[in-house]
């Protein structure tokens, strides 16, 4: 058990190091006046509240509404609208991150909220997907004998098919979090903050360490969460 | 008792009805084997009694009551339900599996481990091994075990058994079918028992429902379906050397009270008295027992020429096998076969003399059969 949770907190704990190091470093050693101005402690720490709200924001409420989405398409008579949503979800996956967030712009205007929503719409879509192809993909004959041993509905949901349909899931989220850093770091075009800040600004005065700044500091994020869920995923699925 | 009254199946989208009104009754405590060629409709059949299919037409009853009008979960935890997949789950442990029916039913957790463990037992499996195993880490026969488990865990008084053991291989399903068969005495369950290959509907049941193209064309006892097939099909499916097929169904013991043969000899019996013993034999033998009537041996005429002494014993020639009386007559035989004998020596559970079994009295089984 403890061996257990050590190996949880460990990787995360020497990546949140390594963040606080890079921080520490680039803010007292910056290469000149401009950079010293963008890289302070009060700036970097409102970019990662800014980029952590962005992400957890958009990605809690995705997996609750992807997931219980997923479940009611995965119904018998709502299958075949399941279908056809799984479709409309493939072909909405191709649409580029920055043409969603334009999209939003245009219709919602700018802000941190409209980031959110524009982020949480597009981080749905593989989980929903996920959901519903991982429970209809449970073998017919386990949910069957299932309900012939005499489960109800929704016993079979909750004590079969969603966790058979555990792995997918996960990796629909684990997905979405791929996709969620991305779009995270443009929603600055939006006025939507986060570490895309430090990005785009250091682009536009060509500093490099404020960009890879911003950047390394994303990129830990999402590791840090994949992390996680990853773990979360070994502990609960045994049965493989 | 289950009882099905002009029951009908009609799939949505289909031109003929699945399962066509159908009548049939399975007694309390017997084994009703559905067979019939694949796609016939005894699947379709059986899941109707605990409505995973709900009967377009007809009804059913269960100890008189309409299973029908019955809450379809309640009517099924009191249901045993094995399929041909086994359908373990297999995000749990053997034993979350066979817990199923008990956590859906709350028993307390002593109550459900112990009978847990009491039929992993019965199945052959020991808990302390498999308790903890997933499904992914057992053989084809283990898994069907556990589904047997599964199925029986809570006690139920019916059975429902979808081609329980297709899915093993010949050696292993027949070890399966006999264990089954052991368990099956001694609890006596009311079975339902799907299958399509005949060999096991006459070893399995007390009754043989045949069925084509969605109709019941004969239900009757193994050794009826034998002797009086209905017609040209029942008469096919049962096959050519039904004869040979009767030979699995009778047990020794059920014949033996008919066949006329001398007493054996004890041990010490004198020379002159086993001498007219063997000229009263059909066999031109005698077997020989000792003080508890246990088997001894066998003197035949050229022993007498042979040897030389006193009693019974001196002349005793050991018998290099026999079997027991609750062998089928198919075992008799082959134990014949194997010795090279036209005859076998039949003892009873406490090992004890019991009579004496030749080829002849097999003979006229079969020929009481043509
Ligand atoms: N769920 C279903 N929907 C439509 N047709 C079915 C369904 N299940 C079985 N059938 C049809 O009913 C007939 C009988 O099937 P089944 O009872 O499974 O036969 P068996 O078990 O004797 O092989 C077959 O023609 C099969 O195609
Ligand atoms: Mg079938």
């Amino acid at each position: 058990m403890l061996q257990n949770l050590y190996k949880l907190i460990i990787v995360p704990l020497f990546l949140i190091i390594v963040g606080v190091v890079i921080v520490i470093y680039t803010v007292n050693n910056p290469t000149d006046g401009l950079v010293a101005r963008m890289l302070t402690y009060d700036n970097v720490l409102t970019a990662l509240q800014q980029h952590l709200m962005l992400m957890l924001v958009s990605m809690i409420g995705a997996i609750i509404v992807g997931v219980l989405v997923g479940i009611m398409l995965s119904r018998p008579s709502l299958y075949y609208v399941g279908r056809g949503v799984e479709n409309v979800v493939n072909v909405g996956q191709t649409i580029p991150s920055l043409a969603i967030l334009a999209l939003f712009f245009t219709w919602l205007g700018l802000g941190f909220r409209v980031a959110v929503f524009a982020l949480f719409l597009y981080s749905i879509l593989p989980i929903l997907r996920n959901t519903f192809a991982g429970i209809t993909s449970v073998d017919s004959s386990i949910v069957e004998s299932a309900k012939g041993m005499g489960l109800n509905q929704f016993r079979i949901l909750t004590r079969i098919e969603l966790p058979l349909a555990f792995p997918i899931i996960i990796a629909g989220i684990r997905t979405a979090i791929v996709i969620n850093v991305g779009a995270a770091t443009l929603a600055t075009f939006i006025g939507g903050g986060g570490f895309g800040d430090l990005i785009v600004t250091g682009l536009s005065v060509r500093r490099d360490m404020v960009i890879v700044t911003g950047a390394g500091l994303a990129a830990l994020t999402a590791i840090i969460l994949d992390y996680v869920i990853g773990q979360i995923e070994l502990r609960v699925v045994k049965w493989t | 008792m289950i009882k099905l009254e002009s029951v009908t199946k009609k799939f949505p989208g289909m031109k003929v009805p699945a399962v066509k009104d159908l009548n049939m009754e399975v007694n309390k405590g017997e084994v009703c084997v559905l067979v019939g060629p694949s796609g016939c409709g005894k699947t379709t059949t059986m899941k109707m009694i605990n409505r995973i299919h709900e009967p377009t037409g007809g009804k059913i009853l269960i100890d008189g009551e309409d299973a029908l009008k019955m809450n379809p979960i309640k009517l099924r935890l009191d249901i045993g339900y094995v399929i041909q997949e086994i359908g373990l789950f297999p995000h749990m442990t053997i034993e979350e599996n066979v817990a199923t029916v008990p956590n859906e039913k709350k028993w307390p957790k002593e109550q459900t481990d112990k009978k847990v463990d009491e039929m992993m037992t019965l199945v052959g499996l020991d808990p302390k091994i498999y308790r903890k195993r997933y499904p992914s880490a057992l053989s084809g026969g283990q898994r069907q075990r556990v589904g047997v488990a599964r199925a029986m865990v809570s006690d139920p008084p019916i059975m429902l058994m979808d081609e329980p053991f297709g899915a093993v291989d010949p050696i292993t399903r027949a070890r399966l079918q006999n264990e089954f068969l052991r368990i099956q005495e001694r609890i006596e369950k009311t079975i339902v028992f799907v299958t399509h290959d005949i060999d096991e509907a006459i070893k399995m049941g007390d009754t043989i429902a045949v069925m084509r193209e969605g109709e019941l064309i004969q239900h009757a006892t193994p050794s009826d379906l034998l002797s009086a097939p209905a017609d040209d099909f029942v008469a096919d499916l049962v096959g050519r050397n039904r004869s040979i097929k009767r030979l699995h169904l009778i047990r020794i013991r059920e014949i033996l009270d008919d066949v006329n043969r001398v007493k054996p000899a004890p041990e010490d019996m004198p020379l002159d008295e086993v001498k007219k013993r063997i000229e009263d034999s059909d066999i031109r033998s005698v077997i020989v027992v000792d003080r508890d009537n246990k088997l001894k041996g066998i003197i035949g005429v050229s022993d007498l020429k042979r040897k030389t002494g006193e009693v019974a014993a001196d002349y005793c020639q050991e018998v290099s096998d026999s079997v027991t009386d609750d062998a089928t007559l198919n075992d008799a035989l082959s134990v014949m076969l194997e010795m090279g004998e036209g005859y076998v020596a039949v003892v009873n559970e406490d090992d004890q003399y019991a009579g004496t079994i030749t080829l002849g009295d097999l003979l006229n089984v079969v020929k009481e059969d043509n």
